[in-house]
């Protein structure tokens, strides 16, 4: 029972760090209905500049520079790249985001070569114990800062003239612009914001126990792309949940790895796609998602 | 009857040159070029193979397909299962090699199939992350199903043999130029490519090829004039995956020996760079494409020490695989934002200028 206990929680710590990620895909999808298929590399990005300068500034500046470096890739991509299209098919702008992902990846899988980064995070390898249960310590940092930062982030979203605007965009382009909305402006900050978050996510995405950034962190990265689609690519909610069921699936396959032998070894990895497979079977605008409804 | 002579003659002109030259350049270059330029050669019609199944898909029909990679594997394992003869100790069936590889053809569409009930409902881009499901299944399968794909280290490719003649190694004078498996396959390929280019040329310009233009332009207007939608979606994603198998089995002949990590994110990436880069929608984009990509890493690794920036691997350079990605990563953004259609589109641009002009 003990282990259940110790595995659900781990997965809920990795599930809200996958939120994180998710979360800044489906902002970025909501003001500008791109999908980013260069997540991932903006959050290898974050990483990369956090790892190379922590031993220099300390670890606290280092993640700032860190988080700010990232969302100013994000946001320079929207700039040069995203607003420079002139088309309006959102399918060939997901297209582009891959090749700024082909780009950025090899750029910086290139200066991490073979290595594995460390992050100079605070928390080492200390673990909690609370009676039979014990939890890393950076499982519990990286819980406390997702929800810290999901909430900021949600009553901004809510209450701020910047959240009006983004969802005034989201809900209709047009309108809002009619209305005074900078789209180019509600775009750029979306960008900014997910890169922003990708940073801090793949903080606690390669603290300990995992062994550091390297060039597989892009793939751990990619966990993030169906917990943002299970959960419905528009819904900030959805984004959420599925991070949460990601984490939680992975968490439980690689911890009753042993019992499932059968199934091959690397369980763990492979579950956030099956159940992504699973829950778009039946429901194919995933589970919080708004069914596409179109008015002729 | 003399309008009837003369217009023949007419259309046996320069396009017509044009083609009965590149037919014999392709023809005779085996004769010609060294193993290592038959050999990228043949990755790219293999690749061009797999850049035509995915262009139906996502160039004609507007569906993002990201599991690619995921068909070339089984494709390529297919045919290994089917035709090995289980001497090394992992699953074979010992069938005649070219049923071997028209079953793994027919695998790899049935996988395609098997997915149908997501790739005809989703559209566009979340196809495009539903399908990295596969990738990555693929991955697990093929590094854990050991007596199938003989795990990480992949196993060995039985050679093609057809009407008698085998594609291995065992060298064979022809015009007094020794034919080892890269000649031999080169034919082989380039039969395999031109059946594949006319077939999908012959769907694109006939009422499928218009149903799925019509999906891709607006999804409820092809369903409102009877068009049924999901079912030519799952239809697509089918042809598109076998494209995929027969591309894999293409590139495990070559190869000699499937390994897992080939078939990784990677791959499939490429596999869209190409078909953006060289026209979406079209087989002489993709094939376009497909040479540009997989043409370009053996050409830098070739001129390595000539080009400036670029470097053997492991010197601390710029390795020629990696610049090769830097450039096709920029040509996927360039081209999308400056050249939409890709490079095709250029050549046909100026085709239908001379022809207005003609007129």
């Amino acid at each position: 029972m003990s282990t259940f206990a110790e595995i659900l929680l781990n997965g809920v710590s990795l599930g809200s760090v996958y939120a994180l990620i998710a979360l800044g895909f489906v902002v970025i999808f909501r003001a500008t209905e791109v999908v980013n298929f260069a997540h991932a590399s903006l959050l290898l990005a974050g990483g990369y500049f956090t790892a190379s300068l922590h031993d220099d500034l300390g670890f606290w500046p280092a993640l700032l520079v860190g988080i700010a470096g990232a969302a100013l890739v994000g946001a320079a991509v929207e700039f040069f790249v995203m607003r420079r299209y002139r088309g309006s098919d959102h399918s060939v702008l997901a297209i582009v985001t891959i090749g700024v992902d082909i780009l950025l990846t090899t750029e910086l899988t290139r200066r991490i070569g073979t290595d594995v980064l460390a992050l100079g995070d605070p928390w080492g390898d200390a673990v909690l114990k609370l009676g039979p249960i014990s939890l890393a310590h950076t499982r519990i940092a990286a819980f406390v800062a997702a929800a810290l930062l999901i909430t900021a982030f949600l009553l901004v979203f809510r209450y701020t003239s910047w959240g009006v605007a983004m969802r005034a965009a989201a809900e209709s382009a047009e309108t809002a612009a009619l209305m005074g909305v900078r789209l180019g402006r509600v775009s750029l900050g979306a960008w900014a914001v997910a890169g922003g978050l990708a940073a801090v996510a793949a903080l606690f995405l390669t603290v300990f126990p995992t062994p550091g950034l390297e060039r597989a962190t892009s793939l751990a990265a990619l966990k993030a792309f169906p917990a943002a689609i299970l959960g419905g690519l528009d819904s900030t909610t959805g984004a959420l949940v599925g991070g949460l069921l990601v984490g939680v699936t992975e968490s439980l396959a690689t911890g009753y790895q042993s019992d499932l032998t059968f199934l091959g070894r690397g369980l763990g990895d492979l579950a956030p796609y099956l159940v992504m497979v699973a829950i778009l079977l039946i429901r194919p605008a995933g589970l919080f998602g708004t069914k596409e409804l179109a008015r002729v | 009857m003399s309008e009837a002579l003369v217009r023949p003659l007419k259309a046996l002109s320069t396009r017509t040159y044009l083609w009965t030259a590149a037919a014999v350049l392709l023809l005779a270059l085996p004769f010609y070029l060294d193993r290592f330029w038959l050999q990228a050669g043949l990755f790219a019609m293999a690749a061009a193979l797999g850049a035509i199944g995915i262009n139906l898909l996502t160039g004609a029909t507007g569906q993002l397909s990201m599991g690619h990679a995921f068909f070339l594997a089984v494709g390529a394992y297919g045919y290994c299962v089917f035709a090995a003869d289980g001497d090394d100790g992992l699953t074979g069936l010992g069938l005649p090699t070219w049923l071997a590889a028209v079953l793994a053809v027919l695998v790899a569409g049935v996988a395609g199939g098997l997915f149908s009930p997501i790739s005809g409902r989703l559209s566009g881009a979340y196809l495009g992350i539903a399908t990295l499901a596969l990738v990555f299944i693929g991955q697990h399968v093929m590094f854990n199903a050991h007596d199938l794909t003989g795990g990480a280290n992949g196993r060995d490719v039985p050679p093609l043999n057809l009407f008698g003649l085998t594609f291995d190694d065992r060298e064979l004078l022809v015009a007094a130029v020794p034919f080892g498996s890269a000649e031999k396959l080169w034919y082989a390929g380039l039969l395999a490519l031109l059946g594949g280019a006319l077939f999908a040329r012959g769907v694109l310009r006939g009422r499928p090829g218009r149903a799925m233009n019509a999906i891709r332009d607006h999804r409820i207007a092809a369903g409102v004039i009877g068009v049924p939608v999901a079912r030519y979606r799952a239809a697509v994603f089918v042809l598109s995956s076998m494209y995929a198998g027969l591309a894999g089995v293409l590139l495990a002949l070559v190869f000699q020996r499937t390994v897992p990590d080939y078939f990784g994110i990677t791959l499939s990436l490429e596999y869209l760079a190409m078909i953006v880069i060289g026209g979406l929608g079209s087989v002489s984009g993709a094939v376009a494409g497909a040479v540009f990509v997989s043409l370009l890493p053996q050409l830098l690794t070739r001129y390595s020490d000539a080009l400036p920036l670029v470097s053997a691997p492991g010197t601390g350079g710029i390795a020629p695989g990696e610049a090769s990605r830097y450039l096709y990563g920029a040509a996927v953004v360039l081209v999308v934002l400056f050249l939409p259609g890709g490079l095709v589109r250029v050549t046909a641009r100026r085709r239908t200028r001379t022809l207005t002009e003609e007129r």
